[in-house]
């Protein structure tokens, strides 16, 4: 069923129905995802929803499939098996321009950042703006800019060169670069990777205020265990490709498990 | 029970050497098969190029950014190598022509020389060397640093924004780059006909261009289109297609270069004998 059907059904139902219907609509849903490259299985029946405004997090190891399930999402990786439906649309039947339409929705925060080295922050930010929003005009464009510089605090950095820039804060500008076309889905790929404890604290309270802000729903993959804490409303923790527990921050701390206690412990 | 044994072995070992002969084969088709996957990839990818070419949302800023880049920054290499080509043809020439009484047609020589193959092949060589690694390592690491995906994510072609702008540039500014070289060269060698001679600059360059015939400097444009087009095609597939690692942002430039190189070569032997079968 499509998103706007979803919607549509929602608008029939009572105000309470309606607040219910938006809670526990699936934005993203991942039926049996098997992934692998060459002989290796990567990715085993992964199944899961993400809730439409909650944050969910997906934890695990190096090498547990996390960033190759993130990928699968946006269509970068095509998965061998199993079903990915986001805002409603299957990817697998979608034509490169559906994909296209599809991603404008969603927004993708890069483990490395990705910011274009050759431009400088101005036009990194710029970049996606007059490719997705082309009705905007030169003015709104430069309130856009500042006003998701001012979200992640560097109005400073406005021109400069992304090699001039601290791994934090090109972070920050990655997130910027991301929200600046109002995506309803954010897709964090190791948002705190590298990142010394401060500046991980701060990147995770961003990505709260985001939601907050701009009520995005997101998938948050790490194995950052505080930003998981501060930032997770649900968590599914994979092992080796396969989901190995899914549940609230409560049910992980408290959990007995010796896997889930080396993480949380 | 005994007379079975060596049975046994023999089986055992003909198994062992048909696992070997199955390895190989299998690696032997294996190769087959990426050799084939490779040459349909380079297929796809031209015909990516050739669809984003004519699609709506042309990058024209992207565009001339790359010919500013690929034309404008060229100019320092191509202004030395051109001269010095034009320069080292007249003085290893010269003495030659001198012993036959011919000196007089050295600007008609050179110029001919450097207009029909020198000027479009080594232009184009020096450009496989700059233009098409600096290609090749700029993808090569957009691919590495995920922002060609970060691009593709963001709704943007990457192919009509990073290869259709690069492959067009360098296909236009080439032969411009060409045209260029070889002025410069006819520069270099009256210069180089000025140490052991006196001529003036006005008679050098009348001698020289009344040699030289349209169909002359034709055919030599239009292969410097094609030796543009390779060159831009191989840095971008190289880049494009470059490994996840550090190393193959080295291993993307250099066989950018080589490939790029050898293609120019094999263009021109081909240009050559098409132009030859249509002078005869």
């Amino acid at each position: 069923m499509k998103f706007e059907n979803l919607k549509m059904k929602s608008t029939q139902t009572t105000a309470n129905d309606q607040v219910i219907m938006t809670k526990i609509e699936p934005v993203i849903e991942i039926i049996n995802l098997k992934k692998s490259f060459g002989l290796q299985e990567v990715l085993t029946n992964v199944s899961l929803n993400l809730i439409n405004g909650e944050n969910l997090v997906v934890l695990g190891k190096s090498g547990s499939g996390k960033s190759v399930l993130i990928k699968c999402i946006v269509g970068l990786l095509n998965p061998e098996e199993g079903t990915i439906h986001v805002l409603g649309e299957n990817l697998s039947t979608l034509s490169s321009d559906g994909l296209g339409e599809l991603r404008k929705k969603i927004g993708f925060l890069f483990q490395s950042g990705a910011l274009y080295d050759s431009m400088t922050v101005k036009q990194n930010l710029e970049f996606p703006l007059r490719r997705i929003k082309k009705n905007l005009s030169e003015k709104e464009i430069e309130d856009k800019v500042n006003e998701v510089l001012e979200n992640v605090g560097l109005t400073h950095a406005l021109n400069k060169m992304p090699s001039q820039l601290s791994g934090g804060m090109r972070k920050r500008i990655s997130l910027a670069r991301t929200i600046i076309v109002d995506p309803m889905i954010m897709l964090y790929d190791e948002p705190t990777t590298g990142l010394d404890p401060v500046t991980s604290d701060e990147i995770s309270s961003l990505i709260n205020d985001v939601q907050k802000k701009y009520k995005t729903s997101s998938l948050i993959i790490t194995h950052d265990i505080k930003c998981a804490h501060s930032t997770a409303d649900r968590i599914i923790m994979l092992q080796e490709g396969e989901i190995y527990k899914e549940g609230k921050v409560a049910d992980f701390d408290n959990s007995s498990d010796p896997f889930i206690k080396s993480f949380f412990n | 029970m005994e007379k079975f044994n060596p049975v046994i072995k023999v089986k055992g070992f003909a198994t062992k050497q048909s696992v070997r002969l199955s390895e190989k084969t299998i690696a032997k088709t294996e190769k087959a098969s990426n050799f084939l996957t490779d040459i349909a990839d380079v297929f796809l990818f031209i015909a990516s190029i050739i669809r984003e070419t004519f699609s709506r949302d042309f990058e024209f800023k992207e565009f001339f950014r790359q010919c500013f880049q690929i034309g404008y920054k060229s100019l320092p290499l191509i202004s030395i190598t051109g001269t010095i080509m034009g320069l080292v043809l007249t003085i290893q020439s010269r003495p030659v022509l001198v012993d036959f009484g011919a000196v007089t047609l050295l600007p008609g020589m050179v110029a001919i020389s450097l207009i029909r193959e020198m000027g479009p092949v080594i232009t184009a060589l020096i450009c496989a060397g700059k233009i098409g690694s600096g290609m090749g390592a700029e993808l090569g690491s957009m691919k590495v640093t995920e922002q060609i995906d970060a691009m593709e994510v963001s709704s943007t072609n990457p192919i009509r924004f990073l290869v259709v702008t690069r492959v067009l540039a360098a296909t236009l500014m080439i032969p411009l780059l060409v045209l260029y070289a070889d002025a410069l060269g006819i520069f270099g060698s009256w210069a180089g006909a000025n140490i052991k001679g006196d001529v003036s600059f006005v008679l050098f360059f009348s001698q020289a261009f009344s040699h030289v015939k349209f169909m002359d400097l034709l055919p030599a444009v239009i292969k410097s289109f094609f030796f543009g087009a390779v060159i831009g095609l191989v840095g971008c597939y190289k880049g494009y297609n470059a490994g996840r690692g550090t190393e193959s942002v080295g291993v993307a430039a250099n066989s950018a270069v080589v490939l790029g190189s050898l293609l120019v070569i094999i263009v021109d032997v081909i240009a050559v004998q098409i132009t030859d079968m249509l002078r005869s």
